[in-house]
């Protein structure tokens, strides 16, 4: 089906037929960490994700690729909620997000936030920490110790009451990294974590995912680099505005699959081909 | 200058412009934290209409009809600047400078019609305030510093002012961590259920009270030097968050002071028999105060950076 058609289809469709198919198949993945049904956002009336359907795996690391302005930051922020949704249903282990805001960690781009801002990277840590301490409560010794344990985690104890400006990008990524650790989440989002990091924070940041993983933990990755993401991940969910396919990486992350993603760019004549390896490129030719 | 002087003219006065500057200096930090310094601006600047709609309807400067219209003013300013910046496609800056403009063009043109009613507003009070209306006339020593009946017939603005920097100082103490990640990082906020875009719009309410708190005595000119040097100079003097809202509110308050002395009291000592305007002197004591700190701060100052590159080119 072509874009066209699935936004005019969308459009004519009676408003009862889909939610009653949404609802069963919401409670078959009751237990899913993250199941999306119909899931449409549009900037300015531009679409930018279309229709998604996506149930996460119960456990285990999950890249979300696609070329750029594919809608990948997008599908993460509707799944927070921090993007109003045209359409569509999130659960959250079952439950819709607002009430599972407790189990779901979050690590934004780094480049998101002001730097020079003045707080120390325990400051920053310690903000992991808000959403269980609870409204107009004061931060105690327990979660600052916590925010501690999650920097040593990550390498960064001695810097802990260093302003977060002075220190290196790597290093700004990894206290968002402990950040989200401080979340004690069991779902994890995480935009770009690997974005322009160094071999140190590279290191850091798979060892925090992996203990993740061993914990049973969920964690959905925007991940650009798609050399590394057979590496990297088990599942992967490839979007390009409509989901071109998802399942586990060696399944999923497929030329042919790739090719679909990454030829709707190539038909609009559109930057986001910049992004795509000149390896692979050749070979969707 | 007699006792007596100070406690009916003096002290008013100078305590009204001492809490207007504090008032503002506390607001400031967010709006230069949030990088938004022209929120300040516009907001205090579009209340103009809402206050005079409100101060023809009560026919009087009735504090809470003239806070009532200008918080409606606010939420328009607040409404429109979404409207030109989504139907124009314009950078919210840009949004934000046409409607504030505007707005206030449309309250000046609002206060020349009613001043043709006679109602007591004008162009002047709104920039300038009147600080010389602010006086204090029931006290006959110091012994009215502690008597009720005395202390009822404080002016209504210096009251007023007290009591906005009451409420605004514990409601920063009462939501410091939230107000703080909502500064940083609003989508983390959002994320983890503390509603960012409600203390965004606290905050420009909050603005809007303090714009209107504070217009009548010092004018906008005031407001809007305060809400951004203090904040701004203490972010060139430190890179702790605690430490930043304590800086900002002393040297708000230090501005306040100091630019009031210079302006009237310490002429009249030194014999001369002109006065400046107090409101104009503390905003210009401010604007040092922030350059002095641009210049000579520890770490962000010119003068610092200058010397870490040479350091840096010695090794």
């Amino acid at each position: 089906m072509s874009f066209l058609q699935s936004l005019t289809r969308f459009r004519t469709e009676p408003a009862g037929t889909s939610a009653t198919g949404a609802a069963t198949a919401i409670d078959a993945d009751a237990a899913s960490p993250l199941s999306v049904r119909g899931l449409s956002v549009a900037y300015h009336h531009k679409p930018v994700l279309w229709s998604i359907d996506y149930t996460a795996p119960p456990r285990g690391l999950v890249a979300v690729i696609g070329p750029n302005g594919a809608g990948k930051s997008t599908f993460i922020k509707a799944c927070l909620g921090l993007v109003p949704a045209l359409s569509g249903e999130v659960r959250v282990f079952g439950r819709p997000v607002a009430a599972m805001r407790g189990e779901i960690g979050y690590m934004p781009q780094r480049g998101s936030v002001d730097w020079d801002f003045p707080v120390s990277a325990l400051d920053v840590v310690a903000m992991g920490r808000y959403g269980r301490i609870g409204m107009l409560r004061p931060v105690r010794r327990a979660d600052r110790e916590r925010a501690l344990a999650c920097l040593e985690m990550v390498g960064l104890a001695d810097f802990a009451g260093r302003q977060i400006g002075q220190l290196s990008g790597g290093q700004q990524q990894r206290v968002f990294l402990a950040r989200a650790l401080a979340q004690e989440a069991r779902l994890y989002f995480m935009d770009e974590p690997f974005a322009g990091v160094d071999a140190a924070t590279e290191r850091a940041i798979l060892d925090v995912l992996h203990t993740l993983d061993r914990q049973g933990r969920t964690v959905i990755c925007v991940h650009h680099d798609l050399q590394t993401v057979t590496d990297r991940f088990h599942h992967a969910l490839v979007l390009n505005v409509e989901k071109i396919a998802d399942g586990p990486v060696a399944r999923t992350v497929t030329e042919e699959t790739l090719a679909r993603a990454y030829a709707t760019a190539r038909q609009d004549g559109d930057p986001r081909l910049l992004s795509f390896p000149a390896r692979r490129a050749g070979a969707a030719e | 200058m007699t006792l007596l002087d100070f406690l009916q003219l003096d002290l008013p006065a100078g305590l009204t412009a001492v809490l207007a500057s504090s008032l503002c200096a506390m607001l400031g930090n967010f709006l230069v934290l949030r990088r938004q310094a022209l929120v300040g601006d516009a907001i205090s600047h579009a209340v103009l209409p809402g206050i005079v709609v409100g101060f023809v309807l009560a026919g009087s400067r009735d504090t809470v009809t003239v806070m009532l219209g200008a918080t409606a003013a606010a939420a328009l300013a607040a409404v429109l600047i979404e409207a030109v910046r989504r139907l124009g496609r314009v950078e919210a800056a840009a949004s934000m400078g046409v409607v504030f403009t505007v707005m206030f063009a449309g309250g000046v043109v609002l206060i020349e019609q009613a001043a043709a009613h006679a109602v007591d507003l004008d162009a002047d009070c709104v920039l300038y305030g009147q600080l010389e209306d602010v006086l204090w006339l029931a006290p006959t020593g110091l012994a009215s510093l502690l008597d009720p009946a005395a202390l009822a017939e404080l002016p209504r603005e210096l009251v007023t002012l007290a009591a906005m920097n009451l409420a605004v100082g514990l409601l920063i103490a009462l939501f410091w961590k939230e107000l703080r990640i909502t500064s940083f990082d609003p989508a983390l906020a959002s994320a983890i259920g503390i509603p960012a875009g409600l203390f965004h719009y606290g905050l420009v309410l909050l603005l809007a009270l303090a714009a209107v708190a504070s217009f009548e005595a010092v004018g906008s000119i005031l407001v809007v030097a305060m809400l951004a040097c203090p904040a701004a100079a203490a972010r060139m003097l430190t890179d702790r968050y605690g430490r930043q809202f304590a800086l900002s509110l002393a040297i708000g308050t230090g501005s306040g002071l100091l630019g009031y002395t210079l302006a009237g009291p310490l002429l009249l000592l030194l014999g001369m028999d002109w006065s400046l305007n107090a409101a104009g002197m503390i905003a210009v004591v401010a604007g040092a105060v922030l350059v002095l700190a641009v210049l000579f701060g520890p770490h962000h100052g010119v003068l610092a950076k200058r010397r870490a590159r040479r350091m840096a080119g010695a090794v």
